[in-house]
């Protein structure tokens, strides 16, 4: 055991954590308190919790170790308070890349609880909100043992950095009626395609994907992933009659006008007697009428994929909704993967060529322009990508724009900067 | 320290089909509907009839290697040994038997202490982050906050009393690790950082310069070493020059504050996806249980019970209403803060004369 105990007589006390312990939810100072007995480690750990917990102050510091071969994956910490709490001297976390839709049977987790414990503090979050297996408490050796020891048993390390980071997807296919495509295959098939990139930072900044089989996306997808890739279906939805008139039967007709007739923001459904009607045409598949009516109302049955682009937090120009990059793809077959594969490293390549230190791709469309960007990546625009169009009538249209007084043809830049170009020409 | 010299292995994402109950197996990608049997429980039918169970139980999220090895104990026992986990910390033992069904809840509620819950329209898990227990960055706790907030909310986990459900979120900075929710909770400072120029690194300070999303920071020559200076009028105090800098120290233990946005919403269900927004500033960041926080929560949810049509989630509630209600019927007061005065501010404006009167 690494992160050996140098003062084992040291007591816990913790007073104000104490007042965590009763209450009707799960404790986690009950718990570590418990676990502390046989792992006096966590004694100094909880010590230095209640220290923060007294003085409304925190004491761990970054610092950056890496597992060789491997450019992240390890959140390294050193404590502040070291002297007092020699076992939290070197108190790292190691990310470990989850299973798709955190599926687990009981040897996995209790492999990851033996590893954790072996070379560390013991202690897992299940999950961090990067998605991956959170394992705390190792010193730099014990970091470089339990990779090694994940790693033989079938583990992968997570992402850190400027890289692609851990994926993230919803149940799926797995256990959800509502799953337009196989989003635990395709995770394993984009982390695996490009597992090169997780483990070594080489972007200029972090990309996440996350998965969703369908709208309602439980994978929060599009808020907090770089692209995020969301199950949809082209042509109509598959609707039951019969299970629409026993839903009137059982709720009432006035249940089915209010909660679903009323609620579609298209406004394309309406009920004839008993019969839904669907104007399929222009049903954008925001999953509401089939989650009230789940058992009438399915997706359709040419399912696919949108993929979005550029969702993240407020740094550094305000919060990124993602927005329809494409607006379908299919993805079923091994061939459809593979287009996908080729796809994400053009985004890839024309983002990491032209984006700036530490952006993201959201911000580097907001800085270039969509248009600029689907050119960079050459797509064609396509009206589902929008709200609305511009307002602003200052354009400048490369097509229109002729040769003056028999100079050079005017040549638009390819990446329009506007820092480069100074405040008059900002928006 | 093995200095084997891993050569990076590459393995990628865990195999996932040994993970999956040999129901989801059988019956991947043919799943007819499901139902919710009881606030925590939910059946999936497949289309040949096959019925998977779930039960569904809130963890603390940290947990001892021993608690987990009890959670394996019960799957054995119980799930042929198959679990999952949600997005939002909860726990979810799938079993084909429903005749075990109410010897799982016993153990697990009972055996060891989670709640089961956390489905359809109820408050589930409150996703967060790591706080004063692992993070480098935080102004409070994450695991302990929300330990103290659940226990107000156990109720509203284990029963479907809501119009539509409600998720909840805490972040101890304004990084925001666990992002946009119904109700969400964080930290903010209310002072520009405060430059320990003893102990800047040089390499780093173009990246410290360039973090700043008000161009506040430049570099400047402090006791004749390099350094950097902070333009106070221009500073908003949002700390993302303290995550790329240890030296650039933005919390203040005594003027931190929390405050409550509400309002975000990822599914596309019914409308589009929308981010949070402020609802309450100045709470005090008051361990060990915060309940100002819990308070304020309350009052917000007590509000969206009372007001909220069927399906409608917290958000979508408040644009129907509109805001001057929100805050008619919260109580909280609308302040000069509210108003937004970020790039995106005249399209939060009523530009409009449609007012309530
Ligand atoms: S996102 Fe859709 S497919 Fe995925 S779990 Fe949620 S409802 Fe099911
Ligand atoms: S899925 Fe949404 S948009 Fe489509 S019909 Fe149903 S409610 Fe309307
Ligand atoms: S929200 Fe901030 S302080 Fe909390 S874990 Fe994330 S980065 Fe750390
Ligand atoms: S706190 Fe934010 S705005 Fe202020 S100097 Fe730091 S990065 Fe810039």
């Amino acid at each position: 055991m690494s992160n050996e105990d140098s003062s084992p007589g040291m007591a816990l006390k913790t007073p104000l954590l104490n007042e965590l312990e009763s209450g009707p939810w799960p404790s986690f100072v009950k718990d570590l308190k418990e676990y502390s007995k046989k792992r006096p480690q966590i004694v100094q750990l909880l010590n230095q919790l209640e220290e923060s917990y007294e003085n409304k102050w925190n004491y761990w510091l970054g610092k950056i170790i890496n597992v060789p071969g491997y450019g992240g994956g390890v959140i390294a910490r050193v404590s502040e308070k070291a002297d007092k709490y020699p076992a939290l001297a070197n108190f790292h976390t190691v990310r470990v890349i989850e299973p798709p839709g955190w599926v687990y049977n009981t040897a996995a987790l209790r492999n990851l609880a033996d590893s954790a414990e072996r070379h560390g503090a013991g202690i897992l979050q299940l999950h961090g909100m990067s998605g991956d297996i959170l394992l705390l408490g190792f010193d730099d050796n014990g970091s470089m043992n339990v990779a090694e020891d994940l790693m033989n048993d079938g583990w992968d390390i997570g992402g850190s950095g400027a890289a692609m980071r851990t994926l993230q997807c919803c149940v799926g296919q797995a256990r959800c009626e509502m799953a337009c495509f196989d989003t635990m295959k395709t995770t394993k098939f984009i982390t695996d395609s490009f597992i090169e990139f997780l483990h070594r930072p080489e972007f200029v900044y972090k990309f996440k994907f996350k998965l969703s089989g369908c709208g309602n996306d439980c994978g929060n997808s599009i808020v907090r992933s770089d692209m995020p890739i969301i199950g949809t279906w082209r042509g109509p939805m598959q609707v039951n009659q019969e299970k629409v008139a026993e839903f009137i039967d059982e709720k009432g007709l006035e249940y089915l006008i209010d909660n679903v007739i009323t609620r579609c923001p298209t406004r394309c459904l309406s009920v004839r007697g008993k019969e839904l009607k669907v104007e399929d045409s222009e049903c954008v598949r925001c999953m509401h009428c089939i989650n009230v009516m789940n058992k009438a109302l399915k997706p359709g049955k040419d399912r696919g994929v949108t993929i979005l682009v550029g969702g993240h937090r407020t740094l550094k120009i305000g919060d990124t909704m993602s927005s329809v990059l494409v607006p379908f793809m299919k993805l079923e077959t091994d061939e459809d993967l593979e287009n996908l594969k080729e796809f994400i490293e053009r985004v890839w390549e024309f983002w990491n060529d032209n984006g700036m230190d530490h952006e993201r791709i959201g911000e580097f469309i907001h800085r270039v322009g969509m248009a600029t960007f689907l050119d960079g990546i050459g797509m064609e625009p396509d009206p589902r990508m929008i709200l609305r169009p511009r307002t602003s009538p200052y354009i400048k249209f490369e097509e229109l724009a002729p040769t003056r007084f028999g100079g050079e043809q005017t040549q638009n830049p390819k990446v329009w900067n506007r820092e480069s170009e100074g405040p008059e020409t900002a928006d | 320290m093995s200095e084997k010299a891993m050569a990076p292995r590459d393995q990628g994402a865990p195999d996932y089909t040994q993970y999956l109950h040999p129901l989801m197996a059988k019956n991947y990608g043919k799943w007819d509907y499901h139902e919710r049997l009881r606030p925590g429980v939910l059946v999936h039918v497949a289309e040949n009839g096959d019925k998977l169970y779930t039960v569904r139980a809130g963890s603390p999220r940290t947990m001892s290697a021993d608690t987990v090895r009890k959670v394996c104990d019960i799957a054995d026992k119980y799930c042929e040994g198959f679990v999952r986990f949600t997005t939002r910390a909860n726990i979810e033992f799938l079993l084909g038997d429903a005749s075990q069904l109410d010897g799982l809840i016993n153990t697990v509620e009972k055996d060891l202490g989670w709640p089961v819950g956390g489905t359809g329209p109820s408050v589930s898990n409150i996703a967060h982050t790591q706080g004063w227990l692992h993070c480098n960055l935080p102004g409070t706790d994450a695991a302990g906050s929300v330990k103290a907030m659940m226990d107000d909310l156990i109720e509203e986990f284990k029963t479907e009393s809501f119009p539509n459900r409600v998720h909840l979120s805490t972040s101890c900075c304004q990084i925001n690790c666990a992002s946009h929710g119904d109700i969400s909770v964080i930290v903010q400072h209310h002072h520009p950082p405060r430059i320990n120029h003893d102990n800047m690194q040089i390499c780093e300070l173009p990246k410290v310069v360039a973090i700043c999303p008000a161009a506040a920071i430049r570099p400047a020559v402090v006791n004749g070493n390099e350094s950097v200076e902070v333009v106070q009028e221009k500073c908003m105090y949002c700390g993302a020059c303290h995550g790329q800098c240890p030296s650039m120290e933005i919390r203040d233990a005594q003027t931190d504050t929390l405050s409550i946005w509400v309002g975000g919403k990822m599914s596309n269900a019914r409308s589009a996806p929308t981010f949070m927004k402020l609802a309450v500033w100045g709470i005090p960041n008051n361990p060990p249980r915060w309940p100002e926080v819990s308070a304020a929560i309350r009052r917000i949810l007590t509000a969206y019970k009372e007001g909220a049509k069927d399906w409608e989630r917290v958000g979508e509630w408040i644009e129907r209403i509109g805001w001057q209600r929100f805050f008619e019927k919260t109580g909280f007061p609308f302040t000069k803060y509210h108003i937004d005065d970020s790039p995106e501010a005249l399209s939060n404006l009523n530009r409009s004369a449609m007012v309530r009167l």
